[in-house]
Protein backbone atom coordinates (compact mmCIF):
# COMPACT_ATOMS: atom_id res chain seq x y z
CA UNK A 1 0.00 0.00 0.00
CA UNK A 2 2.77 2.62 0.83
CA UNK A 3 5.13 1.33 -1.42
CA UNK A 4 2.12 1.49 -4.03
CA UNK A 5 1.36 4.94 -2.58
CA UNK A 6 5.16 6.14 -2.80
CA UNK A 7 5.44 5.55 -6.69
CA UNK A 8 1.96 6.91 -7.34
CA UNK A 9 3.01 10.14 -5.54
CA UNK A 10 5.90 10.20 -7.94
CA UNK A 11 4.24 9.95 -11.19
CA UNK A 12 1.55 12.62 -9.84
CA UNK A 13 4.16 15.39 -8.91
CA UNK A 14 5.94 14.90 -12.72
CA UNK A 15 2.66 14.96 -14.16
CA UNK A 16 1.66 18.10 -11.81
CA UNK A 17 5.17 19.80 -12.88
CA UNK A 18 4.79 19.10 -16.68
CA UNK A 19 1.14 20.47 -16.58
CA UNK A 20 2.56 23.68 -14.25
CA UNK A 21 5.17 24.58 -16.93
CA UNK A 22 2.92 23.96 -20.26
CA UNK A 23 0.36 26.48 -17.93
CA UNK A 24 2.63 28.65 -17.70
CA UNK A 25 4.00 28.65 -21.44
CA UNK A 26 0.45 28.70 -23.08
CA UNK A 27 -0.36 31.74 -20.63
CA UNK A 28 3.30 33.69 -21.61
CA UNK A 29 3.64 34.13 -17.87
CA UNK A 30 7.32 32.36 -18.44
CA UNK A 31 7.91 35.71 -20.22
CA UNK A 32 9.24 38.32 -18.26
CA UNK A 33 8.46 41.10 -20.87
CA UNK A 34 4.65 40.09 -20.68
CA UNK A 35 5.07 39.77 -16.96
CA UNK A 36 6.69 43.80 -16.63
CA UNK A 37 3.99 44.53 -19.55
CA UNK A 38 1.65 43.29 -17.05
CA UNK A 39 3.21 45.07 -14.01
CA UNK A 40 3.48 48.36 -15.60
CA UNK A 41 0.11 49.43 -15.50
CA UNK A 42 1.56 53.40 -16.06
CA UNK A 43 3.16 52.22 -19.27
CA UNK A 44 2.37 49.19 -22.25
CA UNK A 45 0.15 47.31 -19.91
CA UNK A 46 -1.29 44.18 -20.79
CA UNK A 47 -3.63 43.00 -18.23
CA UNK A 48 -3.23 39.17 -19.54
CA UNK A 49 -1.83 37.54 -16.58
CA UNK A 50 -4.41 39.06 -14.25
CA UNK A 51 -6.52 36.10 -16.40
CA UNK A 52 -4.27 33.85 -16.00
CA UNK A 53 -4.34 33.92 -12.16
CA UNK A 54 -8.13 34.66 -12.75
CA UNK A 55 -8.18 31.06 -14.46
CA UNK A 56 -6.60 28.90 -11.99
CA UNK A 57 -8.21 30.50 -9.26
CA UNK A 58 -12.09 29.94 -11.12
CA UNK A 59 -10.35 25.92 -10.61
CA UNK A 60 -9.12 26.15 -6.90
CA UNK A 61 -11.16 28.07 -5.25
CA UNK A 62 -14.14 25.42 -5.67
CA UNK A 63 -11.85 22.38 -6.09
CA UNK A 64 -10.03 22.73 -2.69
CA UNK A 65 -13.14 23.51 -1.10
CA UNK A 66 -14.70 20.04 -2.10
CA UNK A 67 -11.29 18.00 -1.60
CA UNK A 68 -10.31 19.60 1.94
CA UNK A 69 -13.92 18.33 3.13
CA UNK A 70 -12.33 14.59 2.55
CA UNK A 71 -10.69 12.96 5.56
CA UNK A 72 -7.43 12.43 3.76
CA UNK A 73 -5.85 12.82 0.16
CA UNK A 74 -6.31 9.81 -2.37
CA UNK A 75 -2.52 8.27 -2.18
CA UNK A 76 -1.39 10.11 1.07
CA UNK A 77 -2.43 9.65 4.93
CA UNK A 78 -3.08 13.49 5.32
CA UNK A 79 -3.50 17.11 3.74
CA UNK A 80 0.21 19.17 4.38
CA UNK A 81 -1.47 22.67 4.96
CA UNK A 82 0.32 26.07 5.99
CA UNK A 83 -0.17 25.97 9.68
CA UNK A 84 0.53 29.63 9.74
CA UNK A 85 -2.32 32.06 10.69
CA UNK A 86 -0.68 35.56 12.17
CA UNK A 87 -0.42 38.47 9.47
CA UNK A 88 3.09 39.31 10.98
CA UNK A 89 6.28 41.65 9.94
CA UNK A 90 8.25 38.69 8.32
CA UNK A 91 4.83 38.11 5.76
CA UNK A 92 4.96 41.33 4.66
CA UNK A 93 8.38 42.03 4.55
CA UNK A 94 9.08 38.89 2.78
CA UNK A 95 6.38 39.34 0.09
CA UNK A 96 7.94 42.86 -0.65
CA UNK A 97 11.41 41.71 -0.87
CA UNK A 98 9.76 38.68 -3.47
CA UNK A 99 7.85 41.49 -5.04
CA UNK A 100 10.11 44.07 -5.64
CA UNK A 101 12.85 40.92 -7.20
CA UNK A 102 9.81 39.98 -9.63
CA UNK A 103 9.17 43.82 -10.34
CA UNK A 104 12.75 43.60 -11.17
CA UNK A 105 13.41 40.94 -13.31
CA UNK A 106 9.92 40.17 -14.69
CA UNK A 107 10.62 36.17 -12.81
CA UNK A 108 9.06 34.39 -10.07
CA UNK A 109 10.05 30.90 -8.78
CA UNK A 110 7.92 28.26 -11.24
CA UNK A 111 8.23 30.26 -14.58
CA UNK A 112 12.18 31.08 -13.80
CA UNK A 113 12.63 26.98 -13.16
CA UNK A 114 10.51 26.41 -17.17
CA UNK A 115 12.80 28.95 -18.54
CA UNK A 116 15.86 26.92 -17.59
CA UNK A 117 14.31 24.66 -20.51
CA UNK A 118 16.09 27.48 -23.29
CA UNK A 119 19.43 27.57 -21.69
CA UNK A 120 19.55 30.95 -21.19
CA UNK A 121 22.67 31.78 -19.28
CA UNK A 122 21.31 34.79 -17.46
CA UNK A 123 18.05 32.45 -16.99
CA UNK A 124 20.05 29.83 -14.82
CA UNK A 125 22.01 33.03 -13.07
CA UNK A 126 19.00 33.87 -11.97
CA UNK A 127 18.26 30.75 -10.48
CA UNK A 128 21.07 30.13 -9.14
CA UNK A 129 20.54 33.59 -7.00
CA UNK A 130 17.20 32.41 -6.07
CA UNK A 131 18.79 29.06 -3.89
CA UNK A 132 21.38 30.96 -2.90
CA UNK A 133 18.53 33.87 -1.46
CA UNK A 134 16.26 30.84 -0.21
CA UNK A 135 19.62 29.34 1.55
CA UNK A 136 20.46 32.94 3.06
CA UNK A 137 17.17 32.56 4.51
CA UNK A 138 17.65 29.22 6.15
CA UNK A 139 21.21 30.01 7.59
CA UNK A 140 19.88 33.01 9.40
CA UNK A 141 16.34 32.39 10.20
CA UNK A 142 15.95 28.39 10.44
CA UNK A 143 18.40 27.53 13.54
CA UNK A 144 18.02 23.74 13.95
CA UNK A 145 16.86 22.51 17.49
CA UNK B 1 4.98 46.12 -25.83
CA UNK B 2 2.92 42.54 -25.83
CA UNK B 3 -0.08 41.73 -27.13
CA UNK B 4 -3.07 41.56 -24.88
CA UNK B 5 -3.70 37.41 -25.36
CA UNK B 6 -6.57 36.92 -22.75
CA UNK B 7 -8.17 33.34 -23.83
CA UNK B 8 -4.49 31.70 -23.75
CA UNK B 9 -3.92 33.65 -20.75
CA UNK B 10 -6.77 31.85 -19.63
CA UNK B 11 -6.67 28.37 -20.53
CA UNK B 12 -2.95 28.67 -19.24
CA UNK B 13 -4.56 29.68 -16.04
CA UNK B 14 -7.05 26.55 -15.67
CA UNK B 15 -3.89 24.18 -16.93
CA UNK B 16 -2.21 26.02 -13.18
CA UNK B 17 -5.08 25.58 -11.34
CA UNK B 18 -6.01 21.66 -12.45
CA UNK B 19 -1.75 21.35 -11.66
CA UNK B 20 -2.53 22.39 -8.50
CA UNK B 21 -5.97 20.32 -7.77
CA UNK B 22 -3.97 17.18 -8.76
CA UNK B 23 -1.39 17.98 -6.02
CA UNK B 24 -3.70 18.33 -3.21
CA UNK B 25 -5.87 16.19 -4.23
CA UNK B 26 -3.65 13.43 -4.75
CA UNK B 27 -0.95 13.81 -2.45
CA UNK B 28 -2.43 16.80 0.21
CA UNK B 29 0.34 19.04 -1.19
CA UNK B 30 0.30 22.47 -2.07
CA UNK B 31 2.10 23.55 -5.20
CA UNK B 32 4.02 26.35 -3.75
CA UNK B 33 7.02 26.37 -6.24
CA UNK B 34 9.16 28.07 -3.70
CA UNK B 35 8.26 25.63 -0.99
CA UNK B 36 8.85 23.09 -3.08
CA UNK B 37 12.57 23.54 -3.94
CA UNK B 38 13.62 24.84 -1.20
CA UNK B 39 12.38 21.64 0.92
CA UNK B 40 15.40 20.17 -1.34
CA UNK B 41 17.66 22.04 1.07
CA UNK B 42 16.81 20.56 4.00
CA UNK B 43 16.57 17.08 2.59
CA UNK B 44 14.06 14.87 5.17
CA UNK B 45 13.76 11.27 4.93
CA UNK B 46 11.24 9.90 2.59
CA UNK B 47 10.67 13.94 1.48
CA UNK B 48 12.75 14.42 -1.41
CA UNK B 49 11.60 11.96 -4.17
CA UNK B 50 7.91 14.04 -4.98
CA UNK B 51 10.23 17.13 -4.89
CA UNK B 52 12.35 16.11 -7.49
CA UNK B 53 10.15 14.78 -9.74
CA UNK B 54 7.66 17.99 -9.87
CA UNK B 55 11.01 19.86 -10.19
CA UNK B 56 11.73 17.70 -13.03
CA UNK B 57 8.41 17.92 -14.64
CA UNK B 58 8.36 22.18 -14.46
CA UNK B 59 11.73 22.08 -16.39
CA UNK B 60 10.76 18.92 -18.70
CA UNK B 61 7.31 20.85 -19.66
CA UNK B 62 9.94 23.32 -20.77
CA UNK B 63 12.16 20.89 -23.05
CA UNK B 64 8.53 19.34 -24.36
CA UNK B 65 6.87 22.37 -25.41
CA UNK B 66 9.32 23.13 -28.93
CA UNK B 67 8.78 19.36 -29.72
CA UNK B 68 5.18 19.34 -29.81
CA UNK B 69 4.65 22.59 -31.20
CA UNK B 70 7.61 23.55 -33.30
CA UNK B 71 8.94 26.50 -32.04
CA UNK B 72 10.11 27.29 -28.63
CA UNK B 73 8.71 29.92 -26.37
CA UNK B 74 9.62 33.51 -25.78
CA UNK B 75 11.59 34.36 -23.05
CA UNK B 76 12.74 38.29 -23.29
CA UNK B 77 14.72 38.78 -20.70
CA UNK B 78 14.33 42.58 -19.89
CA UNK B 79 17.27 43.58 -17.97
CA UNK B 80 21.56 43.19 -17.44
CA UNK B 81 23.09 40.28 -15.01
CA UNK B 82 23.77 42.58 -11.98
CA UNK B 83 20.02 43.17 -12.22
CA UNK B 84 19.15 39.75 -12.70
CA UNK B 85 21.19 38.20 -9.88
CA UNK B 86 20.44 40.60 -7.49
CA UNK B 87 16.20 40.10 -8.79
CA UNK B 88 17.25 36.16 -7.92
CA UNK B 89 18.41 36.40 -4.48
CA UNK B 90 15.82 39.01 -3.19
CA UNK B 91 13.34 36.06 -4.96
CA UNK B 92 14.95 33.83 -3.11
CA UNK B 93 14.93 34.82 0.06
CA UNK B 94 11.71 37.10 -0.06
CA UNK B 95 9.58 33.68 -1.04
CA UNK B 96 11.15 32.01 2.24
CA UNK B 97 11.08 34.80 4.68
CA UNK B 98 7.12 35.55 3.30
CA UNK B 99 6.10 31.46 3.24
CA UNK B 100 5.56 31.35 -0.72
CA UNK B 101 5.61 32.79 -4.54
CA UNK B 102 2.77 33.24 -6.96
CA UNK B 103 1.98 30.14 -6.57
CA UNK B 104 1.94 29.13 -2.89
CA UNK B 105 0.37 32.12 -2.00
CA UNK B 106 -1.11 33.34 -5.34
CA UNK B 107 -2.85 30.46 -6.64
CA UNK B 108 -2.64 27.79 -3.53
CA UNK B 109 -3.32 29.89 -0.39
CA UNK B 110 -6.18 32.50 -2.11
CA UNK B 111 -7.65 28.74 -2.90
CA UNK B 112 -8.05 27.74 0.21
CA UNK B 113 -9.23 31.84 0.92
CA UNK B 114 -6.58 32.03 3.58
CA UNK B 115 -6.26 35.56 4.64
CA UNK B 116 -2.17 35.35 4.92
CA UNK B 117 -2.01 34.90 1.33
CA UNK B 118 -4.49 37.70 0.57
CA UNK B 119 -2.29 39.85 2.37
CA UNK B 120 0.75 38.52 1.03
CA UNK B 121 -0.38 38.51 -2.88
CA UNK B 122 -1.26 42.01 -2.41
CA UNK B 123 1.71 42.85 -0.55
CA UNK B 124 4.22 41.53 -3.76
CA UNK B 125 1.76 42.41 -6.16
CA UNK B 126 2.08 46.17 -5.19
CA UNK B 127 6.04 45.89 -4.65
CA UNK B 128 6.36 44.77 -7.98
CA UNK B 129 4.17 47.38 -9.68
CA UNK B 130 6.02 50.20 -7.64
CA UNK B 131 8.92 48.61 -8.93
CA UNK B 132 8.48 48.41 -12.57
CA UNK B 133 7.28 52.10 -12.02
CA UNK B 134 10.45 53.17 -10.75
CA UNK B 135 12.69 51.26 -13.21
CA UNK B 136 10.61 52.26 -16.31
CA UNK B 137 9.17 55.41 -15.70
CA UNK B 138 11.71 57.28 -12.69
CA UNK B 139 14.61 55.70 -13.52
CA UNK B 140 13.99 54.99 -17.37
CA UNK B 141 15.13 51.46 -17.43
Amino acid sequence: MTQRNNMVQLILSLVSGILFALGLIVSQMVNPAKVLNFLDIAGTWDPTLAFVMGGALLVTIPAFRLILKRPHPLFAKRFYLPTKQDIDVRLVTGATLFGVGWGLAGLCPGPAITALATGLLPVVGFVAAMVAGAFAHKLIFEQRT
Amino acid sequence: MTEFTPVSGLIGGLMIGLSSVLMLLGMGRIAGISGIYSGLLTPAKGDLGWRIMFMGGLILGGVTWPLLTGSPFPVDLQVSWPIMLFAGFLVGFGTRLGSGCTSGHGVCGIGRLAPRSMIATLTFMTAAGMTTFVMRHLLGG
